[in-house]
């Protein structure tokens, strides 16, 4: 191979194109566009739900009328208007299986693609899988196994039926229908999500994950997810998201809840890849998403985000230390590319006495991106003894992006001690220097680099998921991973 | 009647008593038309989400400067000038040139007023050139600039470097319940000439001040500026201090602001590099008790490339106090090669302090080197025992602490007198001297 320099990883990069777009025809059962209070009635009637959750949803909607869409995120783009999508899309054949056999072809063959083999994963990996194809839970697997421990796995609509004293007590009480402004739209037109309860003193025997896709054109997305892990209980959980190409801006607008009551640890992973869009910057999906947990007692909470596609992102995984003695922790890596922007960052609320969070946050941006860190750490005046440490460090490639850190922090207590750091700089022509000095060429050592420069995060990763976040660093970074 | 409706109303009258002449003119008109739109600031601006100007403008604040009836004795005052050391000194009373304790000069520099630069004409192409170039447009700049009229003019000549150091000092006496002054600082400093500038406000009475000042400095080819900014204002005191350093090739620039006093203070300090090889330093020591409230909004905006920053502020935060520190790097696309570097290091001494630190970074270069660190905590418990263990009593302990702690922004105070003066507040403000200098 001749002298390939980060100029040409960079043409790469840029005329690199999704590999994963494609898109399943499966009929699906689609509202009309827009969205009034008749809408919201109809998704719940839709979904059989009991009175109180139609209650529920009408007041998130009524909130949300009221509420104008933030701007004060670092990222600019064309707003959806909100009565041109349809709010509820739902594989028509609903159906319940009991077997991966009885799934619809096509829809084994859009997981086939992306590389996700349920059966394989089943045998092999032993992962739980809940698919989420276009908002509605298609099939579940490993449920007897969970069952027997007492562990509830399912989807949010069935959980909303089958426990409803759970989702009554959990829905909404760490991020309320009025929160934001997405939130509140997420909570008024919720189509589907997952649904979690880990029993007091259950260590859940394996990973449980949820692959999400967004299918149907045109169609938003609005996952409810709701994690309750009760007291010294265990769970780790992960959720993963490619999406096919299309070029007309798709809207997705999740909300996280995550519950650890005392002694109980959570620990949230994600890998992003929707759509980035096309090189020029046309399409993609916006990503719109509130995730938060709350920490009882000797509670710890850990979320950890690759985050590679998207056209915008907004997104802040946020950890409030209620009780004594809990962890919060955030690792993050967002890789931006062409015009890919992204605001994404957490909050730490110090609330409880002996608090401890640590945010580690990486981000990679090449082309014409913009990527931002924005992160809160509020120590409150009764939080003694807490402790945070902070680090952001950017990549640039190329002066054609940006990379930006807005960290706020807080502090009203004096026996706090926090430490924040950030730095941003570009790949050292010194260590490409020193690589090539002993045989790697300029690819290999790029490579290296950012994977060294990545690897404190993607360590956070459960060993199942670190694989495929190799897999999606590599779209965004070609031949730079490996 | 709202105070912002007071000065709109007031600016008719102002305008009434100017010469029609003023080459200023029409940027007073602009600038009362931005203030009259934008009003204060409200804490729904990203910029003020930690301080708010409510508790200050409900004040019944007089608006003109008027004539004082007395002057102060020099000897009742002496305290506050660096008087073992000679220096030129720029004195206002309540917003008004004092003759007498002053000591101006155009001899080679000129160090004087800038009622008379804006109103001889031989001032005229420089005031043209620099006066409202640097000031950023935001609400309270231009409501200084609509009522610009009356602070130091200093104009330093190609090459000359100035022997003395020179003092810009606002007194207010309290002839007035309540004073809104707008003192208004042009300096320019040409092509390799040096100069050391020292800003002071001080109120003498306990009669409510609100100073928004405004202070625009250029920095030519090569240029060497040293600004010290002493706060040790009374309790009843605000300051409003908005200051814009132009910067052009292998100048050199140093701020370093020491907020001992007032009742709010906001430093809102901005740097423009627009050469190469430009070198920027921002310092500050923040040492609060009671209510105080210290808010630090600095902005270093590199625009071109080769060029370095440093920030290094140190806040101790006792009492009810609350600091703010608001740190703002922007590095433009073609600005390469850039080392900027900012710290904020925070000691909380007491429960009820409250520290709100942002130190944000805004890079669209690739080739740079930037980084930030900010941390809140304590005296080191180990430390203090271990000097406490070898007989030195708690209180003079601390104090060491605190001092070692500062020092760092101290040692880079290039005028001795002015060092140990500022040691010598450190020490009152502390409430502990170590009889050494560090």
């Amino acid at each position: 191979m001749s002298k390939y320099t980060e100029d040409d990883l960079k043409k790469e990069l840029e005329t690199k194109e999704y590999e994963y777009g494609f898109y399943t025809d499966i009929e699906s059962d689609t509202f009309p566009v827009g969205l009034n209070e008749d809408i919201v009635r109809a998704i719940s009637k839709k979904k059989e739900e009991p009175e109180w959750m139609t209650e529920w949803r009408l007041e998130a909607f009524a909130y949300w009328k009221e509420m104008v869409e933030p701007e004060w995120a670092n990222v600019h783009y064309e707003k959806p208007n909100f009565q041109n999508i349809s709010y509820y899309s739902a594989p028509n054949k609903k159906p319940k299986y009991d077997s991966i056999d009885d799934v619809d072809p096509e829809l084994l063959e859009t997981f086939n693609k992306l590389g996700i083999s349920l059966d394989e994963q089943k045998k092999l990996a032993g992962v739980a899988v809940d698919i989420v194809m276009d908002s509605v839970s298609v099939a579940t697997t490993f449920k007897k196994t969970l069952g027997e421990k007492g562990i509830i796995f399912c989807s949010i609509s069935e959980a909303i039926k089958e426990h409803p004293e759970l989702v009554r007590k959990h829905l909404g009480s760490v991020v309320p229908q009025r929160d934001n402004f997405y939130a509140a739209l997420n909570s008024a037109v919720f189509s589907d999500g997952s649904f979690c309860y880990i029993p007091k003193g259950v260590r859940c025997p394996m990973e449980l994950s949820t692959y999400f896709r967004i299918n149907q054109a045109g169609t938003g997305q609005f996952e409810r997810t709701l994690v309750i892990a009760d007291e010294g209980s265990y769970v780790s959980y992960l959720e993963g998201c490619t999406a096919p190409s299309r070029d007309e801006n798709q809207l997705h607008a999740a909300v996280v809840e995550l519950i650890a009551l005392d002694d109980a640890e959570i620990k949230y992973s994600t890998v992003q890849n929707w759509y980035p869009g096309n090189k020029e910057g046309k399409g993609g999906v916006f990503n719109f998403v509130t995730k938060r947990g709350i920490c009882e007692k000797n509670a710890k909470i850990s979320w950890t985000q690759v985050e590679t596609g998207s056209a915008v992102t907004w997104k802040y995984p946020s950890c409030i230390l209620k009780g004594d003695n809990s962890i919060g922790e955030f690792y993050s890596i967002a890789v931006t590319n062409n015009f890919q922007q992204a605001d994404t960052g957490t909050k730490m609320i110090h609330l409880g006495k002996n608090t401890k969070s640590t945010i580690i946050s990486k981000g990679v941006s090449a082309g014409q991106s913009q990527n931002s860190y924005r992160g809160l750490v509020k120590i409150s005046p009764n939080a003694d003894n807490a402790r945070n440490f902070s680090q952001c460090d950017s990549l640039l490639m190329g002066n054609n992006c940006g990379a930006h850190t807005f960290p706020y922090i807080e502090v009203k207590n004096k026996s706090a001690k926090i430490e924040h750091e950030a730095t941003t700089s570009k790949i050292g022509e010194d260590q490409i220097f020193y690589c090539n000095q002993r045989g790697i060429d300029t690819e290999k050592a790029i490579a290296l680099i950012v994977n060294g420069f990545s690897k404190e995060v993607l360590n956070k990763l459960p060993m199942e998921f670190a694989v495929e976040a190799q897999k999606l660093l590599e779209i965004s970074l070609e031949g730079s991973v490996g | 009647m709202s105070l912002k409706e007071k000065i709109v109303s007031s600016y008719i009258a102002f305008e009434d008593h100017l010469e029609d002449d003023s080459p200023i003119h029409e940027l007073r008109n602009e600038a009362i038309k931005t203030f009259e739109t934008n009003g204060f600031p409200t804490k729904k601006e990203e910029a003020w989400k930690y301080t708010s100007l409510n508790s200050l403008l409900k004040n019944d604040y007089s608006i003109l400067p008027r004539k004082a009836d007395h002057t102060i004795e020099f000897k009742d005052v002496k305290q506050y000038f660096l008087h073992d050391i000679d220096t030129y000194k720029i004195v206002f009373i309540d917003g008004v040139y004092s003759s007498f304790l002053s000591e101006t000069t155009h001899d080679a520099v000129d160090v004087c007023l800038l009622s008379s630069a804006l109103s001889k004409s031989k001032y005229k192409s420089v005031i043209e050139a620099y006066f409202n170039k640097a000031a950023k447009q935001d609400s309270l700049t231009s409501l200084n600039t609509a009522f610009a009229k009356e602070g130091a003019y200093i104009h330093i000549p190609k090459h000359k470097e100035v022997e003395k150091p020179i003092e810009i000092i606002n007194f207010s006496t309290g002839n007035e319940a309540a004073i809104l002054l707008q003192p208004r600082n042009l300096i320019v400093v040409g092509e390799n000439a040096h100069v050391q500038i020292i800003e002071r406000h001080q109120n003498l009475s306990n009669n409510e001040v609100l100073t928004n000042s405004v202070t625009e400095i250029f920095a030519e080819k090569r240029a060497f500026v040293d600004y010290y900014k002493i706060q040790t204002d009374n309790k009843s005191a605000s300051l409003i201090d908005n200051t814009f350093l132009s910067q052009e090739r292998d100048s050199n620039c140093n701020v370093h602001t020491f907020s001992f006093g007032g009742k709010l203070t906001r430093n809102n300090l901005n740097f423009f590099q627009n050469g190469e090889h430009c070198e920027s330093t921002l310092k500050g020591i923040t040492i609060l008790e009671d209510k105080q409230h210290v808010d630090h909004n600095t902005l270093v905006h590199h625009i071109a490339p080769n060029c370095e920053s440093h920030q290094d502020y140190k806040g101790i935060f006792d009492e009810r106090s609350t600091g703010v520190f608001n740190g703002k790097i922007v590095v433009e696309k073609d600005a390469q090669k850039i080392d900027a570097f900012q710290q904020n290091n925070n000691i909380l001494i007491s429960d009820k302090a409250t520290i709100n630190s942002k130190p944000q970074l805004e890079i669209f270069a690739d080739d740079v080197k930037c980084s930030h660190g900010c941390t809140i905590g304590q005296l080191d418990e180990d430390a203090l025992f271990y000097m406490r263990s070898r007989g030195i009593g708690t209180k003079e302990a601390r104090a060491l602490l605190m001092y070692a702690f500062a020092n760092n922004v101290l040692e880079s105070v290039k005028i001795p007198e002015l060092k140990r003066r500022i040691n010598k507040l450190i020490a009152d403000k502390i409430g502990v001297s170590l009889g050494f200098e560090l």
